[in-house]
């Protein structure tokens, strides 16, 4: 560990000459974010053609696709989608998208690029360890995929069956089927409770369990860092909002994933070693009595996995929060509206988040009271949401906006997110969970906050970042055509979502419809709205190649960016484009302000970086208003 | 113009770590930036070595820890009391096997050898330092293989991790506690081999300590958390 | 581009309320005595959520509308940190509002969940498995014959000790066939994996969890017959276990109870083909 411990050198590890000390096995934060990124593009690439999948399965079922056909034989026989394909899709969908995506990129991705940077660090508090956290992030992407193959008999299948049956026997179809929930006792008794339930879910066990240590060695990292390497002058209270977000959601997810790893344990050995924390006696299936299992709780899964569950979907947006703060401020020429309301209010949403985990089990057998007491601290966490989305309104008025493609994902934020939360007043309560439980009503509410409100986060911070990454801006034109459709497509595709929840319609049904006969009449008046949607989703879909496209062009074509191409206040943008491998090339920044002094009145330009004195602004000639300089280094 | 943003005053609190308890309020319609220069407690580029960076770290570490075994703790009271409405209850505790005493005998005892250690550091006699570390890793080795040993002989009883669920949580509790002492019990062996082997740099003596400092956190938690696990397996209810 | 993002942000919510709004798609017609309660419950609500929607929305169109920065204008944004007096405000009105709807939210969840079933409500035992309902029922003796699910077999759905006298009036059905205007007792078991009861227009939900027998209670106040779904993954076939709810007048319903098992079996079957399905 020599190479990277203080030792009275200006940076704390050499910079690297070898590939692969450069690229692969880097101890560099810069180089961890990006691998970070590209590990969530392929995740989220992966995730989203499984869902138009899943949208193609429920709007023409029985269709024969040639090419499932040919890839899945068992999981597809003839092209047709078996209800087990559809089922572990959308198993694959959830895990993937919400661990692989929202829960590395956000906080592992960009997180770990710009907190040092913003902060005036040179690294993360411990460089080895967030090298490993990364890989170890990586592996339980790999032993998920395997998940896949161990379970069937597909065309590469073949490899791992061996492995399969040593684990617990493939049981024929594709992927473990469970939901990204798992609940037990389906998930917990093996084969006998039905396809995707063999080695697959035992994979699938054991690949969340690796991401969780690899979580919390990021946020043991992140807050370290914070706590400790701030520098000089960059005091809590002038702090980019975005650190702030990476901070409480590396707390939650401190606090959180552990509880995911003990119930993961748990599940694994109610599975292989004979234990019964979730299997209760009396058990029935294919009618076998089960006498080796008796007088578990599958409530307690529940419990324990939704204790980490909740926090997580708030480790999911709030760094989209604190992005979307930030480029607001930074486009809209002005201050943050509120900063100390925003960070209390990220506080507030942390620890309220760690109190309302009932209320998605409103109605799985636990006690009433219990269930009304999680209910009132449900509805209690929109207040502090509530306040966010009024200062980001109050951010923008007065303001001088200025529509840059980072500037139109950050409102699609407020949009979206406002759209998606403001349905948690109808989840939240008790009484109306009894129609909307289990219904598309949740898939549209979690759908609009996590993947759109969060993933346009993602692409805010991607387009405005991108910049000082790769030293290229991206092009902006296909930025914002690819906004158009997405912002359009996802309310298109989720806003009807509500109604056919309303209507009744359940979720994770493989298909409506059997032999050309609709199943539950009740479900039928959403037909056209089921049509409607997943048209809408495949375009959608298709459009996103235009991001795909956009990011990889512009790192080799896109025009060069210089320091501070956006006029931005934060340390970043008074280092180069890309930075040095020290962030600072050995200068220590030190700052001087706040971190949103935009419009300044008096000030020469329409704002001030944190690491510009008072001297330096005086010196500055008057007369030039605004908005014309390319950035001021240090 | 004299106003000026606020909170651009000189840094004068350097070196000082202040927790910053945030500046004043903004006024109606707020001026300045926020916070004075309190002093951020981080290290400068220039390579001033941070003790607290290993500390802190730790600390944050054995947050997550503790987590674990609450939610494990947590886990193990439900079921305690889970009542499978056709089927008697099953939750039949054990009991305390003998070498269990042993055990945490021993560990307590390498707690306090490695105090002994630490102050042998502070004071710079490496010896002292180096013998006590070498005994506590012993004991520690001893810990766990006296828990080993409970093992062997409970499967020698024919008690199984799925015989009832009170053994369950008994050989989850102590494996997941075994595993992290180990864990323990490297660090510690690195810490020995860092006094073996000395490297040069001017901050090598205060890393150690500090190194030490946060390693000892580490085994100081693992100590009471056995003794929090033996009281929960065999004196909570 | 700021006129063109207002634009849109305004049709979008226009798009999203008139969906709503359609009246094309609604609820199915409720058919249970909480159920008009959670309804007016639910309208109260939207309502909230529809206002702050709109009202957010159009606040944000008009923002990026009113407050883009124009080619040649070099004024600056206005200077302001905030507002803490408005933040307290908004705070306070925000956390009131919230607050009642969660308050008033619990009234028909405190009806179900916190008493008991009243004295004479008519009692079945809904025992779940993958991928089908079963119903027992008591009989004329009224009193259901005990269970063993080691005894759970292909012709023994819910493990019907035949040994017990009180087990032989009691029927197995796959169809639930309930009283109207009188309370109803469920007792909902499951043999293998957790599901989930749910009929829409009864407007009423609850887990089936193996291990657990859950005592719920409603009252339907409509006759006639309505789909039963599974709203818990219990495996593959979780989009095919559809069960049927009829809900007969009480005369009607008494006679029903009073036949022998076989007869009421086909009787049952002869309904299920007899009274159409609403929805």
């Amino acid at each position: 560990m020599a190479a990277h411990e203080i030792s009275g050198e200006v940076h704390r590890h050499e910079a690297p000459k070898s590939f692969i000390r450069k690229y692969i096995f880097s101890l560099d934060h810069k180089v961890i974010g990006i691998q970070y990124m590209l590990l969530a593009m392929t995740s989220v690439l992966v995730g989203l053609i499984m869902s138009v999948l899943m949208r193609m399965n429920l709007s023409w079922p029985g269709t024969k696709w040639p090419i499932l056909g040919t890839l899945f034989p068992t999981g597809a026989p003839d092209g047709v989608m078996s209800p087990e394909f559809y089922l572990s899709l959308v198993t694959m969908h959830g895990t993937m998208m919400v661990f692989f995506v929202l829960t590395t990129a956000p906080q592992g991705g960009f997180g770990n690029y710009f907190l040092p940077i913003q902060i005036g660090a040179d690294d993360m508090a411990f460089p080895f360890l967030n090298m490993m956290s990364f890989w170890v992030t990586l592996v339980g992407f790999v032993v998920l995929i395997l998940a896949i193959f161990v379970e069937g008999n597909q065309v590469v299948g073949g490899w791992f069956s061996g492995l399969g049956d040593w684990m617990q026997g493939g049981s024929g179809t594709v992927g473990p089927i469970g939901g990204w929930t798992a609940y037990p006792p389906l998930s917990a008794l093996g084969k006998i409770a039905g396809p995707g339930q063999g080695a697959g879910m035992s994979l699938w066990i054991i690949s969340i369990a690796i991401f969780c240590v690899g979580s919390l060695l990021g946020a043991l990292n992140f807050i370290t860092t914070l706590l400790n390497m701030r520098t000089r002058g960059m005091s809590l209270m002038r702090m980019p909002l975005t650190c702030w977000a990476w901070f409480t959601t590396a707390v939650l997810a401190l606090l959180a994933f552990p509880v995911l790893l003990a119930g993961g344990i748990l599940l694994f050995l109610d599975r292989t070693a004979g234990t019964s924390f979730f299997i209760p006696g009396g058990e029935v299936l294919t009618d076998t009595l089960i006498t080796t299992h008796q007088g578990g709780s599958p409530i307690l899964w529940q419990h324990l996995f939704w204790f980490f569950g909740h926090p997580e979907v708030y480790i999911a947006i709030l760094p989209g929060m604190g992005a979307t703060s930030h480029i607001l401020s930074t486009f809209a020429r002005k201050p943050i509206f509120g900063y100390r309301a925003m960070v209390f209010a990220m506080f507030g949403i942390g620890l309220l988040g760690f109190f309302v985990w009932g209320h998605h089990m409103f109605i799985s057998g636990m006690s009433p009271y219990s269930a009304m007491a999680f209910s009132i601290l449900t509805l209690s966490i929109g207040v502090p949401s509530a306040i966010k989305t009024f200062n980001w309104l109050g951010t923008l008025w007065g303001a001088k906006i200025r529509f840059t493609v980072p500037m139109l994902f950050a409102i699609g934020f407020v949009s979206l997110f406002v759209a998606g939360g403001i349905t948690g007043l109808v989840l939240g309560q008790t009484s109306l969970d009894l129609p909307m439980h289990d219904t598309y009503f949740v898939l549209a509410h979690f759908h609009l906050v996590m993947g759109v409100a969060a993933i346009f986060g993602m692409f805010a911070a991607m387009s405005f970042w991108f910049p000082k990454m790769f030293g290229r801006m991206m092009n902006e034109t296909i930025g914002k055509i690819h906004f158009w459709i997405t912002f359009i497509g996802v309310y298109s595709i989720f806003v009807p979502m509500h109604i056919m929840g309303i209507i009744g319609m359940p979720r994770r049904y493989a298909q409506f419809a059997e032999n050309g006969q609709s199943i539950y009449h009740f479900i039928d008046p959403a037909d056209p709205l089921v049509k409607f949607v997943t048209v809408a989703a495949i375009v959608t879909a298709v459009a996103q190649v235009l991001f795909y496209f956009n990011f990889f062009w512009s790192i080799f074509k896109g025009k060069k960016a210089g320091e501070n191409p956006w006029e931005a206040t934060t340390l970043e943008w008074t280092t180069a484009s890309p930075p040095p491998h020290d962030n600072f090339a050995g200068v220590v920044p030190t700052v001087y302000r706040g971190p949103y002094e935009f419009a300044v009145p008096g000030a020469p330009n329409d704002f001030i970086m944190q690491t510009e004195t008072d001297a330096e602004l005086a010196s500055h000639s008057k007369g030039t208003s605004g908005n014309g300089h390319d950035g001021h280094g240090h | 113009m004299a106003t000026m943003v606020t909170g651009t005053k000189e840094i004068t609190k350097k070196g000082k770590r202040v927790a910053d308890r945030g500046s004043g309020k903004s006024g109606p319609n707020g001026h300045g930036s926020r916070g004075n220069g309190g002093d951020p407690g981080g290290g400068d580029l220039a390579g001033r070595f941070e003790p607290d960076r290993y500390r802190i770290g730790m600390w944050v570490a054995l947050a997550g820890i503790a987590m674990l075994f609450t939610a494990l703790t947590s886990a193990y009271i439900v079921r305690a009391g889970w009542v499978n409405d056709r089927r008697p209850p099953d939750w039949r505790p054990l009991v305390i096997p003998r070498l269990l005493w042993l055990s945490t005998a021993l560990i307590v005892l390498s707690s306090i050898t490695f105090e002994i250690a630490r102050k042998g550091l502070k004071r710079g006699e490496e010896s002292v330092y180096g013998r006590w570390l070498l005994a506590t890793v012993f004991l520690g080795l001893g810990f766990l293989a006296s828990q080993f040993v409970v093992w062997r002989q409970l499967v020698g009883q024919g008690v199984y991790m799925s015989s009832n669920p009170h053994v369950s949580f008994f050989y989850l509790l102590t494996a997941a506690h075994g595993l992290h002492l180990l864990g323990g019990i490297f660090a510690l062996d690195y810490l020995l081999i860092r006094t073996w082997r000395k490297r040069q740099g001017e901050f090598e003596e205060k890393k150690r300590l500090a190194l030490a400092g946060a390693v000892s956190l580490y085994w100081h938690f693992m100590d009471g958390l056995w003794i929090y696990l033996f009281l929960l397996l065999f004196f909570w209810r | 581009m700021g006129r063109a993002l207002g634009v849109l942000i305004w049709l979008l919510t226009l798009g999203s309320v008139l969906l709503f709004a359609s009246g094309k798609w609604w609820f199915p017609a409720t058919i249970s005595e909480h159920g008009p309660e959670i309804d007016r419950q639910f309208m109260r609500t939207i309502i909230v959520v529809g206002i702050s929607f709109v009202a957010a929305q159009v606040a944000l169109g008009w923002a990026v509308w009113k407050y883009r920065a124009t080619p040649g204008d070099t004024t600056r944004a206005v200077y302001s940190h905030g507002n803490n007096r408005l933040e307290i405000i908004w705070t306070v009105v925000t956390a009131i509002v919230f607050i009642s709807l969660a308050v008033i939210g619990q009234r028909v969840w405190a009806q179900l969940h916190f008493v008991g079933a009243p004295p004479g409500s008519f009692q079945v035992e809904v025992v779940a498995q993958q991928f089908q309902w079963n119903f027992h029922y008591a009989g004329v003796d009224g009193q259901f014959g005990r269970t063993d699910p080691s005894l759970i077999g292909s012709s023994n759905l819910v493990g019907l000790d035949p040994s017990d006298p009180k087990s032989r009036d009691d029927a197995v059905l796959a169809t639930l066939v309930l009283p109207v205007n009188r309370p109803v007792e469920l007792t909902l078991r499951s043999i293998d994996v957790t599901h989930s009861f749910w009929v829409p227009p009864l407007r009423f939900k609850q887990d089936l969890v193996p291990g657990m027998a859950i005592h719920v209670h409603f009252t339907p106040t409509k006759t006639g017959q309505y789909e039963l779904a599974c709203a818990e993954l219990c495996g593959q076939f979780h989009y095919r276990m559809r069960g049927y709810v009829i809900i007969l007048p009480e005369d009607e319903h008494r006679a029903l109870m009073a036949l022998p098992p076989d007869q009421f079996q086909s009787r049952v079957g002869q309904l299920r083909q007899q009274i159409p399905i609403s929805y």
